[in-house]
């Protein structure tokens, strides 16, 4: 037996989507289709209005048994697609896999849950769904208790659970799972501080177990520690396959240009619902240079140039900036700092500045958009660009603020009262 | 309930060789739906007794009366249907008490259109889990069927209890009783299977079932006996598979008329014939469950 788990050969998944030859939904529509279709002479193949959306697009890989591989990639770049397929939830448009091994997937955490369920039979009927045996799960059966720490309340019926037990009984059947391949995919967003740390040290014996994990994740820093393989995506199709670090270099590449300024047409980044608008952005230190590294405290300033037609009444333009590892840092917007009216133009350009920029060091992504109510986004594009912040004394103390200083810097003070 | 606890051990013994072997899953565009995969069906097995056990405690949590609602809403039945037809309309009931003659039909006709009805939203109601996890899409409307029989089964004592009332002692007829029930089973999955695999493209199937069944009660001797229908109807009649189901009931519970063997196998025909279909449509269908659904 080889000691390949997973080999994907020319995966394609491909959507139809569009206006015309839509999905017929009720009979009626069905009947009225049939008739219509049968009056018209030769339909036309391509009906204009649709769109064959390729979700995924000839993605081959190969997987080691016993290695964690992660797949990275923007929204919409095909990961949750690629996870569906390879757990078997949908069937591929083209190409094969092969998979040995039981597969087990964690794509969310607490499926078929049923609410009127006591937790202990919640426990059996979460394990049975996720392909465990009965026996197996009576025999971890303590070891899963005790792991979500719900003893207590084993016998109550979990819709009376608390959103945070509720996850923590999930994960502890899904991680107690033990397939030959893990499937995870986001889990780790969920439970407080202490519990994601119980789930990332469970998380990491797993990996170093000899179970192969397919991992799927918005944390560069987890992926860097825990898997030695990655597979950058982007637009459903394989960017790049190698190892993880190299793979979060191209992953950021992909995200915003390791430069100064990045052209947003056609950006990977871009919100599906979008109107492709802005046209560019640009980050740029006090005297309007392009700039992509800056050091904790000074000045930050930020060009976004778009182009919509004459009759959009845009509301505001704003800034949001987050972390590697998908922690929101801070965002603010035109209409924050205009008084009503709230109105900008619809095209032109705009200037964020932030006079002093107080995070910690690290990678930061920013994300751009342009809202035309408090709801209603006109454009979008996530992680456009990236900067970074690069050690430095702040404090004029000597004492190099470090990325295990958190986020913020608060530029406190401190004296001694007694 | 307890079935299901004492299988446990029986299967676990089995469970021990899949982890040594590692089963090698080959993922392709265009699986080949006319093959029936029976075998990774049993791999389920557990899952699929799960999934009724679930069904059935979750019908029956929080509520006072809990299975009692088994045995009332029958009885409601039976006084509306024994008033107006038993003594109003004056139904002839092949000389058996009228309510006794309309329970033992109503056993499995209300297993049959419960079960139709739960199990042709089945599909839908699970979308999250169709949506997550792999296994067997056709469990779950094999697990809608199966949880009912356990009314069923509560509705049989009764029969059984008010036979007694009446004075009629059942017969030996009382051992084909599982083959009738096995029959139910067969009609209600059969049916479901169409039912579900379309429900979920076509919300319309919603709508269509309640009324189908409706419908198919007075196509089936429920509250009238097959005796009411003209002779030479009877073989049309009994392409109609509740109708050798209603009067295989009748026959091993209260003894009359034993039913007309012939047209029971044209019966059973018919429901092989929807049943095998039905399974391959719904394996076809089930393909893309996860897209549409």
């Amino acid at each position: 037996m080889s000691d390949i788990a997973i080999k994907a050969e020319h995966l394609s998944k491909r959507y139809m989507i569009g206006a015309r030859r839509q999905r017929i939904n009720t009979l009626g529509e069905l009947f009225t289709h049939t008739v219509s279709g049968f009056f018209k002479t030769r339909s036309t193949p391509a009906d204009e209005g649709t769109t064959l959306l390729k979700a995924l697009d000839d993605v081959s890989f190969e997987v080691k048994k016993g290695e964690a591989f992660a797949i990275v990639g923007h929204n919409g770049s095909g990961k949750s697609t690629l996870l569906k397929i390879l757990s078997r939830v949908t069937t591929p448009s083209a190409g094969r896999a092969n998979i040995c091994g039981r597969v087990g997937s964690l794509l969310e955490v607490g499926t078929g849950f049923h609410p009127e369920l006591t937790g202990r039979e919640n426990i059996y009927l979460n394990g049975a769904i996720l392909g465990m045996r009965k026996a197996e799960i009576a025999a971890k059966f303590d070891e899963i208790v005790d792991f979500s720490g719900v003893e207590r309340f084993l016998d109550t019926p979990v819709k009376r659970y608390s959103s945070g037990m509720y996850v923590r009984l999930a994960f502890g059947v899904a991680a107690h799972l033990e397939p030959e391949i893990l499937i995870v995919d986001e889990v780790l967003a969920v439970g407080d501080a202490a519990f994601q740390t119980k789930c990332l040290t469970k998380m990491g014996d797993v990996a170093r177990g000899g179970q192969t994990v397919l991992l799927v994740t918005h944390n560069l820093g987890f992926i860097a520690n825990l898997s030695k393989r990655a597979m950058v995506l982007q637009r459903g199709q394989v960017k790049f396959v190698g190892n993880s670090s190299a793979a979060i270099g191209a992953y950021l590449q992909s995200a915003a240009g390791n430069k100064g300024s990045c052209d947003l047409r056609g950006h990977a980044g871009r919100q599906l619902g979008s109107t492709p608008s802005m046209t560019s952005v640009r980050i740029t230190d006090k005297d309007g240079l392009d700039k992509q590294s800056f050091s904790a405290g000074g000045e930050w300033q930020l060009e976004l140039e778009y182009a919509c037609k004459s009759d959009v009444r845009l509301m505001s333009a704003g800034v949001f900036i987050s972390s590697v590892s998908g922690i929101g840092v801070g965002s603010f917007d035109t209409f924050m700092c205009f008084p009503p009216p709230h109105h900008i133009p619809s095209s032109g350009m705009i200037r964020f500045c932030i006079p002093e920029l107080l995070l910690c060091p690290g990678e930061y992504f920013v994300s751009v958009g342009l809202m035309l109510d408090q709801q209603h986004a006109y454009d979008q594009v996530t992680r456009a660009i990236s900067f970074s912040v690069e050690t430095n004394d702040l404090y004029g103390t000597g004492h190099m603020l470090t990325t295990d200083h958190g986020l913020c810097v608060f530029k406190g003070t401190a004296e001694i009262v007694t | 309930m307890q079935t299901i606890v004492e299988n446990a051990p029986t299967n676990s013994t089995v469970s021990s060789t899949p982890t040594t072997v590692q089963p090698t899953v080959v993922i392709e565009a265009n699986r080949s739906w006319w093959r029936l995969d029976l075998h990774e069906l049993w791999k389920y097995n557990e899952l699929l007794y799960t999934l009724c056990w679930r069904d059935i405690k979750a019908r029956y949590t929080q509520s006072v009366i809990g299975i009692g609602w088994v045995a009332i809403s029958p009885l409601v039945t039976i006084a509306i249907v024994t008033i107006i037809f038993g003594y109003w309309v004056k139904i002839p009931s092949d000389g058996l008490p009228y309510p006794l003659f309309v329970f033992t039909a109503l056993v499995p006709w209300l297993y049959f259109s419960k079960s139709l009805e739960r199990a042709s939203t089945s599909v839908t109601s699970e979308a999250n889990l169709i949506t997550k996890v792999y296994f067997p899409r056709v469990i779950i409307p094999i697990a809608s069927a199966l949880s009912g029989l356990i009314d069923c089964l509560v509705g049989l004592v009764i029969v059984i209890a008010m036979g007694l009332w009446f004075g009629i002692t059942p017969t030996w007829g009382i051992l084909a009783l599982p083959l009738f029930l096995g029959l139910a089973l067969a009609t209600a999955l059969a049916v479901s299977l169409w039912f579900s695999a379309l429900h979920v493209r076509y919300h319309d199937i919603g709508a269509i079932a309640p009324l189908l069944i409706q419908v198919w009660m007075y196509a089936s001797p429920v509250v009238y006996p097959l005796s009411m229908v003209p002779e030479h109807w009877r073989a049309v009649y009994s392409l109609n598979p509740m109708v050798g189901v209603i009067e295989g009931f009748r026959w091993a519970l209260l003894g009359k008329v034993p039913p007309d063997f012939s047209f029971l196998a044209l019966s059973a025909g018919v429901v092989l014939v929807i049943l095998y279909g039905g399974y391959l449509f719904f394996r076809k269908l089930e393909q893309t469950f996860a897209d549409v659904i």
